[in-house]
C-alpha cells in the first residue's frame, strides 16, 4: 500500500490519498484471490485424477485448461434456490461472511519485502482473528438452511474449528517468542539468510513438531480431509452447503480454496522462511526479486500436499478428531510453548541450538533423496509388474 | 396429542422424544445408503439413540412375477435382485430348477459356472470393499477396484454380450459357451488382480490407520448374534462362524477346488466388527482368485462339449417343491421353488435373501453408534437393496 501511496501525486488530499491506495489494493488482491482457486480446482482435478488412474479433464480447451472456468460459468447462471423455511437474509449473507473471512488475511499476507497490502504489527493476530469468521458464516448457513443436515455440519464445523484453533495458536506464540513481533514481515526477515535459518529447522526436533501441529490444524481449519467432518459427503451430503445452489454454492467452494492457499502461505511465511529464498543468491534474478515466486512455490507445495492427503485418507469420526485436538495436538503444543519459550530466554540457545545450523542442510537433500527414491521405486514396481503382465 | 409416525407396534411415538432428541431422516435419497434405503435415526447430538430401515422402495413383484413367466423366463428377473453380481442369483434359480427336475449338468458347464461364479464374487466385493472405502471418506481405492471391475465385466461382456445382468446360467447349462481365447484372457486378468488390484487394496485402504480406527471397535456382532440373526455370507463369517456353502454343502462341483474359508480374526479389536466384515471380503477374493486358477487350468484340459443340456423346450416339472441354496457373493441366495405340474409356469418362487436378513439385524448393532458409524454399518453389512427389496 506504501508503494500505490508514494505513486499518487502529493497535490491530493491525504485522505483521498489513502482511499486510493487502499482501493487500488483491494482491487489487485480480489482479483488475485478470486482468480486462484481456478487454478487450484483445475490442479486438484488432474491430481486427483493422476491419483485415480484416470485422466480428468480433458475436452474443455487444451488438456481441459477452460474446465474450472466453464463450471465457474455454469454455476454463476445457475438460479439460487431458497428452500422453503430458511432465512432467507442469514442465507445470503452466509456465503458473504464465509467469503470476506477466506479473503481478510490477504491484507497482510507479505508476498515480498514490500508486496504487502498493509504490514500490520499485529499481523499474525489479524490472521487468527479473521480467519474466525469463516466459522460463523457456516454456523450461519447451517441454521439458515432449515435442513438438518445443514445444522449437523454447521455444529460440526463450530466444534471442530473451536478445538482446531487452540493448538495452532498455541505453536504460533512459539514462533512469535522467538521474533519477539506479531508482523508477518518481521517473522520472515528473522528467517533470512538460507534454509537453515528457517524456523522449521529451528531447536532441531522441537520446531518441526511445531510445524506438523500447525498444518495438521490448519487441514482442520480449511475442512479438508481427514478432517472434512462439516461437509462429509457420505454422512451429511454436503454439510453446511447442502442447501446451496448456484453462485452461493461457487462461494463456499472459493472460500473453501482460498482458505486452503491462505493457510499454506500463513505456514509457509512461519516455517518455511516466507518469500526468503533457500540460498540467499537465489533470492534476486539481477534486479527482479524472485521473492513472491519463492513464497508461492513454497504456499503451493503445502496446497499439493493438502491435495495428496485428501485423495489418500480416509475421514475421522467426530469423537476422533476432538481426541486428536485436545488429548494429542493440544498437549504437545503446551509442552512446545513451555520448551522454545525457555530455550529462547537463556542466552546460550537464544538463536537455535548449535546443530541447526546443519539439520536444515541434511535434511532437505534426505527428503528429497528420499521422494526420489519413493518414485524410483514405483516406476521399478510398475515396470516389474508390466513384465509380470506380459509374461 | 399422540402421532404415530409410523404405524406398527413397535414405531414410536412423537410424545416419546425428548426435546434434545432429533428425528433425521436418512435417505432414500443419500449418497451412502446404497441404493434406496431409508433410516429413521433418532439422534442425540451425534449420537444414535434408535435406528430404523425402511425397505421396500425398490420392490418391483419378482415372486409374483415369477408365477406368470415359464421357468427360464423367471431367469431375467433374477438377475435384477442383486443387481451387483447377477450371476450369482440366476445360478441359484437354475440350480434349484435342476434340482427339481433331476438334471446333471456336464462337468463342462460345470467349470464354466464355477469360473463365472467367482469372478462375479471378486467383482462383487470389488464394489463392496471400494464403497466401504468411500463411505468412510476414502474415495480413491473405490475408483482403483472400479477400474478392476470393469475387467471382468468386459470379460462377461465378451462372453455372453451383457455387462450387468447377464442372463446366462440357463436351466441345463449356460447360454454361451466361453470364447475362443477366453482362458488366456482371464489369466491375464489373474495375473493383474494377484500383481495389482489386491495388494492396491490391502495397501491403500485395509492397512490404512484411519480405516482401521474408524471400523475396528464399530458394529460389533457376537458369533451367537449373527446366527440367530440368520446373517450369512462374509457377514456371518466375520463374526467367526466359518460356514461357506461352497465347502459345507459343494455343489458346481466345489468340491474338487483347494481354498480357505476366511473368517474374521479380531486382529484389531473385538471379532464381528465392521473391519472383520470387511476384512472377509477383502481376502475372499483372493480365495475366489485360487479357485479360478484351478478352474482355468481344469477348462483348457477339458474337451469343448455343447452348454446346453437336453432339456426340453417347455420346460414343465413334475408336481413338487424343492428348496436349494447357493453362496451368493452376499450370503446363501435360497430359491423355494413349487411346481404343480400342469403348467408352465412356477406355482411359488420365494427366495431367501442374504441382504435381507442381514438389514433385518441393522436396528440391533446401530442403536448408540454415532451418525458417522451407521454408515460405517449399512457399508460392511454390504446390502443391496434391489435383493431386499425384490
Amino acid at each position: 500500500m506504501d508503494l500505490v501511496f508514494g505513486v499518487l501525486p502529493s497535490g491530493l488530499p491525504y485522505w483521498l490519498r489513502v482511499g486510493l491506495a487502499g482501493a487500488v489494493c483491494a482491487v489487485i488482491l480480489i482479483t488475485l484471490v478470486a482468480l486462484g482457486p481456478i487454478a487450484y480446482v483445475y490442479v486438484e482435478t488432474k491430481i486427483a485424477g493422476f491419483m485415480q488412474d484416470r485422466i480428468g479433464p480433458k475436452r474443455v480447451g487444451p488438456h481441459g485448461l477452460l474446465q474450472t472456468i466453464a463450471d465457474a460459468l455454469k454455476l454463476m447462471f445457475k438460479e439460487a434456490i431458497y428452500p422453503a423455511g430458511a432465512d432467507k437474509m442469514l442465507f445470503i449473507l452466509a456465503p458473504c461472511l464465509v467469503v470476506v473471512g477466506a479473503f481478510l488475511s490477504f491484507v497482510v499476507l507479505p508476498f515480498g519485502s514490500r508486496l504487502q497490502a498493509v504490514d500490520l504489527n499485529v499481523g499474525l493476530f489479524y490472521v487468527v482473528a479473521v480467519s474466525s469468521i469463516s466459522t460463523v458464516g457456516l454456523i450461519m448457513a447451517g441454521w439458515a438452511s432449515n435442513n438438518k443436515y445443514a445444522l449437523f455440519g454447521a455444529m460440526r464445523s463450530a466444534a471442530q474449528i473451536v478445538s482446531y484453533e487452540i493448538p495452532a495458536v498455541m505453536v504460533l506464540l512459539t514462533v512469535v517468542m522467538m521474533v519477539g513481533s506479531l508482523s508477518l514481515q518481521d517473522i520472515v526477515w528473522a528467517q533470512g539468510g538460507g534454509l537453515s535459518r528457517w524456523f522449521l529447522f529451528r531447536y532441531f526436533p522441537l520446531m518441526p513438531v511445531a510445524f506438523l501441529i500447525f498444518f495438521t490444524a490448519g487441514l482442520a481449519e480449511c475442512n479438508r480431509t481427514p478432517f472434512d467432518i462439516p461437509e462429509a459427503e457420505s454422512e451429511l451430503v454436503a454439510g453446511f452447503h447442502t442447501e446451496y445452489s448456484g453462485f452461493f454454492f461457487a462461494m463456499f467452494f472459493l472460500a473453501e480454496y482460498t482458505e486452503m492457499f491462505v493457510v499454506s502461505v500463513v505456514a509457509s511465511v512461519l516455517f518455511l522462511g516466507g518469500w526468503m529464498a533457500p540460498l540467499p543468491a537465489l533470492q534476486q534474478l539481477g534486479p527482479i526479486g524472485l521473492g513472491p515466486i519463492w513464497l508461492v512455490a513454497k504456499a503451493w507445495f503445502l496446497v499439493f500436499v493438502m491435495m495428496w492427503l485428501r485423495w489418500t485418507l480416509p475421514r475421522l469420526r467426530v469423537d476422533q478428531l476432538m481426541y486428536v485436538a485436545w488429548k494429542v495436538l493440544l498437549p504437545i503444543a503446551m509442552v512446545l510453548v513451555v520448551a522454545v519459550g525457555g530455550l529462547a530466554l537463556w542466552p546460550l540457545t537464544a538463536n537455535g541450538f548449535p546443530w541447526d545450523r546443519w539439520a536444515g542442510w541434511l535434511l532437505t537433500p534426505l527428503l528429497f533423496i528420499y521422494l526420489a527414491y519413493m518414485i524410483v521405486a514405483a516406476r521399478r514396481w510398475s515396470a516389474r509388474r508390466a513384465r509380470e503382465m506380459a509374461a | 396429542m399422540s402421532t404415530d409416525l409410523q404405524g406398527g407396534g413397535y414405531g414410536w411415538r412423537v410424545d416419546d422424544i425428548d426435546t434434545d432428541e432429533m428425528i433425521l431422516n436418512m435417505g432414500p435419497q443419500h449418497p451412502s445408503t446404497h441404493g434406496v434405503l431409508r433410516i429413521e435415526l433418532r439422534t442425540d447430538g451425534e449420537i444414535v439413540r434408535a435406528a430404523r430401515p425402511h425397505i421396500g422402495y425398490l420392490h418391483r413383484c419378482f415372486e409374483k412375477h415369477a408365477e406368470s413367466v415359464d421357468y427360464p423366463g423367471v431367469i431375467p428377473y433374477t438377475d435384477r435382485m442383486d443387481y451387483v453380481a447377477s450371476m450369482g442369483n440366476s445360478l441359484g434359480y437354475a440350480l434349484a430348477v435342476e434340482k427339481l427336475m433331476g438334471i446333471e449338468v456336464s462337468p463342462y458347464v460345470q467349470t464354466i459356472r464355477v469360473i463365472m461364479a467367482e469372478l462375479q464374487r471378486i467383482a462383487s466385493h470389488c464394489i463392496a470393499v471400494g464403497t466401504y472405502g468411500m463411505d468412510i471418506g476414502a474415495f480413491t481405492p473405490f475408483l482403483h477396484l472400479l477400474r478392476d471391475r470393469e475387467k471382468i465385466l468386459d470379460l462377461f461382456e465378451w462372453t455372453c454380450g451383457a455387462r450387468l445382468l447377464y442372463n446366462y446360467n440357463w436351466v441345463g447349462g449356460v447360454s454361451h459357451d466361453v470364447p475362443d481365447g477366453f482362458v488366456k484372457a482371464c489369466r491375464q486378468f489373474l495375473r493383474e488382480f494377484d500383481a495389482v488390484t489386491y495388494p492396491e487394496m490391502i495397501d491403500l485402504l485395509i492397512k490404512n490407520k484411519i480405516f482401521i480406527k474408524r471400523t475396528a471397535n464399530i458394529g460389533v456382532c457376537a458369533p451367537e448374534l449373527a446366527v440367530s440373526y440368520d446373517l450369512t455370507g462374509p457377514n456371518l463369517r466375520g463374526s467367526g462362524p466359518p460356514r461357506d456353502l461352497r465347502r459345507d454343502e459343494p455343489y458346481i462341483g466345489y468340491e474338487n477346488y483347494e481354498f480357505d474359508v476366511v473368517v474374521g480374526e479380531g486382529r484389531f479389536g473385538p471379532r464381528g466388527s465392521c473391519f472383520d466384515r470387511n476384512w472377509v471380503r477383502a481376502l475372499e477374493m483372493k480365495e475366489s482368485a485360487k479357485i479360478l486358477h484351478q478352474a482355468v487350468d481344469r477348462i483348457e484340459k477339458m474337451e469343448r462339449a455343447d452348454v446346453h443340456e437336453k432339456v426340453p423346450k417347455r420346460v414343465k416339472p413334475a408336481k413338487g417343491e424343492v428348496y436349494a441354496r447357493s453362496e451368493a457373493p452376499r450370503g446363501q441366495l435360497g430359491y423355494y421353488i413349487v411346481a404343480d405340474g400342469t403348467g408352465v409356469n412356477p406355482y411359488r418362487v420365494k427366495v431367501k435373501s442374504p441382504c435381507f436378513t442381514a438389514m433385518s439385524i441393522f436396528h440391533v448393532l446401530a442403536r448408540g453408534m454415532m451418525i458417522a458409524d451407521i454408515i460405517a454399518l449399512i457399508g460392511s453389512l454390504d446390502v443391496v437393496l434391489g435383493e431386499i427389496d425384490r
